[in-house]
């Protein structure tokens, strides 16, 4: 038995852990039940812990790799971070990318992430041209856009519930050089950085950190980062050193006064309209340079809240719910703003035409009252949680925001993952 | 770019090593028992950005194999620079007390067979006056403990045989590397509870590929196992003995 928790290290739990080498292996891994797929362990709350886990971690080999076309085969345990270090040199990067590069392939479908670039690129999956799934019964079927097509949109952010992605064929995005123009835009207010999302939509990067400890006037102001992959710097092995955070943080230190200096010192430190070239590694993955960080919120771990509000209206119930987020102080300095583009086939996929908000809370019974709160706005706004980041939505607000959640179950029934494939949040969220 | 025979090419350690070799455009030759797995591996390799990867499947118990492994993968590559002898497996201590012959056998898995392996390897990289023979031994060769001392013998003599070599051949202009991992989390090890003191395969491939690169005699990896493995070494005896180790 082993100690498991996702990146937020909330919750914990108890689990025998499988860790195939091949097929086979995996295939005897997956008779046991009920049973979830782990990839390297970056969704946040407790949607790969289970009783019994198949770490897929150790499947991480390459199939084939074209160099002309960008298409590219691997196994599902191969983290984005691996992938780039040999597909970068050759001039492809993935289409779309989250803000970490440790996640594995599997887990970046079973999460169907979306990076800065949603609302030209969309989601992870929507660059998946097939993969192999493993079911309950230990064989493994094929899906993609033309083929089980129920079961590929079921898989792309099923989170892990279908069954057992094994393998992967991804279209790759040619680029020229490793380095990003990123030029950046200061934001006074909610509405000032809303209004800049629209105005630089043709950016084919954009992300915004947001002061969600700002009140008043102040309320919502922010740093839009924009961003397009350059034309010149070379295809450079990309950098891969980090800095490693010894031990958690003291949670003293992680207080109303030091988060409120930083916020207003980060914000104070960027020029509007700036430019220069940065590594696409900082560009995408600044907290990767921090081995742990997810230590800095101490022993008693963290959740995120992700959570999208449609177009109609967003900066209304933005306000509303940044207004309840100052006022009670919890909010933290990572915390994160983007203008999505419209939502896909996926049946429990997370985005959606709008504006999407994350943010930290260092666990604690008044984060989960606030958080509470919110799911209540979001519940009027008609937005939903990314299940993702996920470690506390109860399963009336998810099967109200997630409204494809029967259809789910069918494809499911169908492919017999029902009461197969299973795991903390599946039960907390009511999934059969 | 280099040609390189790993024999012993699906264990964890060889295997990181390779994606080493084979992402800066290395010619590769891969031995091992497991067809399926060494075809696996290759494909992999060859997208990684190996020029070429070959395979050969064979027993290194079967040392009638041995001469011709090498002529073969420098047919096959058209020549070699490095050779990386990587195979072992971790015996069941106890059940190599209860049985001589499960002890002969790992003598020969983990140290014979290399011996004759390195002859071999050794005699043709002396005749082209250059290259490099790399061999896993470990920190267990240092000194047997009670726990492991049928492997620690096998690898006592392949680090003792090395070193005798690299003398041999030190006018020759081929480098002999003996490589001294301590604990590394690898299938091999996959049934033993990890703590600190343990490593992974592809922090240790770095250093291996590394070592190799330079030319070094003998490699602790990671580098603080020599100072564990020296304060182990001189322990007297009579206290030693009372260690359990």
């Amino acid at each position: 038995m082993k100690r498991i928790h996702g990146w937020g290290r909330y919750p914990v739990t108890q689990a025998r852990v499988d860790t195939p080498l091949d097929t086979a292996a995996c295939r005897a891994a997956v008779t046991r039940t009920p049973v979830i797929a782990r990839g390297n362990g970056r969704s946040y709350g407790d949607s790969a812990n289970n009783a019994d886990v198949v770490a897929l971690r150790k499947m991480d080999r390459f199939v084939s790799f074209d160099r002309d076309t960008g298409v590219v085969c691997v196994a599902a345990g191969m983290t984005i971070r691996e992938l780039i270090a040999v597909t970068m040199p050759a001039g492809w990067f993935v289409a779309v990318s989250p803000g970490t590069s440790f996640v594995t392939i599997g887990g970046a479908i079973a999460s169907d992430v979306h990076g800065k670039n949603h609302h030209h690129e969309g989601t992870f999956g929507e660059h998946v041209i097939s993969m192999t799934i493993m079911l309950a019964d230990g064989s493994c079927v094929v899906a993609s856009a033309s083929e089980n097509t129920d079961l590929f949109h079921a898989t792309c952010g099923g989170m892990g519930l279908t069954g057992v992605i094994v393998e992967a064929t991804l279209r790759l995005k040619p680029i020229a050089s490793t380095l990003i123009e990123q030029t950046v835009r200061k934001a006074r207010s909610l509405e000032e950085i809303c209004g800049l999302f629209v105005e630089h939509a043709e950016a084919p990067y954009s992300v915004a950190w947001i002061d969600c400890l700002a009140r008043g006037d102040a309320l919502g102001r922010s740093v839009l980062m924009l961003g397009e992959h350059a034309d010149k710097g070379g295809l450079e092995a990309p950098s891969t050193s980090q800095m490693k955070m010894p031990f958690a943080t003291p949670g003293a230190l992680l207080n109303r006064v030091t988060m409120k200096a930083f916020n207003a010192a980060y914000y104070a430190r960027f020029r509007d309209r700036s430019q220069q070239s940065v590594a696409a590694m900082s560009y995408f993955y600044p907290l990767d340079a921090i081995a742990d960080w997810n230590k800095l919120y101490g022993r008693a771990g963290f959740v995120q809240y992700q959570c999208v509000v449609p177009e109609q209206d967003g900066v209304v119930h933005l306000r509303r719910m940044l207004t309840k987020i100052a006022a009670s102080g919890q909010g933290s300095f990572l915390a994160v703003l983007k203008k999505f583009g419209e939502a896909n086939a996926n049946l429990l996929s997370f985005p959606m035409a709008g504006f999407t908000l994350a943010l930290d809370f260092k666990v604690s019974p008044t984060a989960f009252a606030l958080i509470n709160t919110l799911d209540a706005m979001l519940l009027e706004a008609g937005g939903r949680v990314y299940l993702t980041k996920d470690a506390v939505m109860s399963e009336a607000t998810f099967k109200t925001t997630y409204p494809q959640w029967q259809v789910f179950e069918t494809v499911r029934e169908k492919y017999g993952a029902v009461g197969h494939f299973a795991s903390d949040q599946s039960r907390r969220l009511g999934l059969a | 770019m280099n040609k390189v025979l790993i024999v012993g090419a699906t264990s964890a350690i060889a295997e990181q090593c390779a994606r080493i070799w084979a992402q800066r455009g290395d010619a590769l030759t891969l031995t091992g028992r497991d067809d399926a797995r060494l075809q696996s591996i290759a494909e992999d390799l060859r997208a990684r950005g190996a020029t070429t990867v070959h395979t050969q499947t064979f027993d290194v118990t079967d040392h009638a194999q041995h001469a011709n492994c090498f002529e073969q993968a420098s047919t096959d590559m058209q020549g070699l620079d490095v050779v990386l002898i990587a195979h072992g497996s971790l015996p069941d201590q106890a059940a190599c007390e209860a049985d001589v012959a499960a002890a002969m056998h790992e003598i020969d898995t983990n140290g014979l067979s290399v011996v004759s392996l390195m002859s071999l390897a050794a005699n043709h990289l002396a005749a082209q006056s250059t290259g490099t023979l790399a061999v896993i031994s470990s920190v267990a060769g240092d000194r047997g403990r009670a726990s492991n001392y049928v492997y620690g013998s096998a690898k006592a003599m392949v680090t003792t045989f090395a070193s005798g070599m690299r003398q041999r051949l030190a006018k020759s202009g081929v480098n002999v590397v003996t490589i001294k991992p301590g604990f590394v989390d690898t299938p091999m090890t996959a049934a033993i509870a990890k703590g600190a003191l343990w490593a992974q395969p592809d922090a240790v491939a770095r250093t291996i590929v590394a070592a190799i690169d330079r030319g070094r005699g003998e490699v602790y990896v990671p580098s603080f196992w020599y100072l564990i493995m020296f304060v182990i070494r001189h322990i007297p005896t009579f206290i030693f003995k009372r260690l359990s180790l």
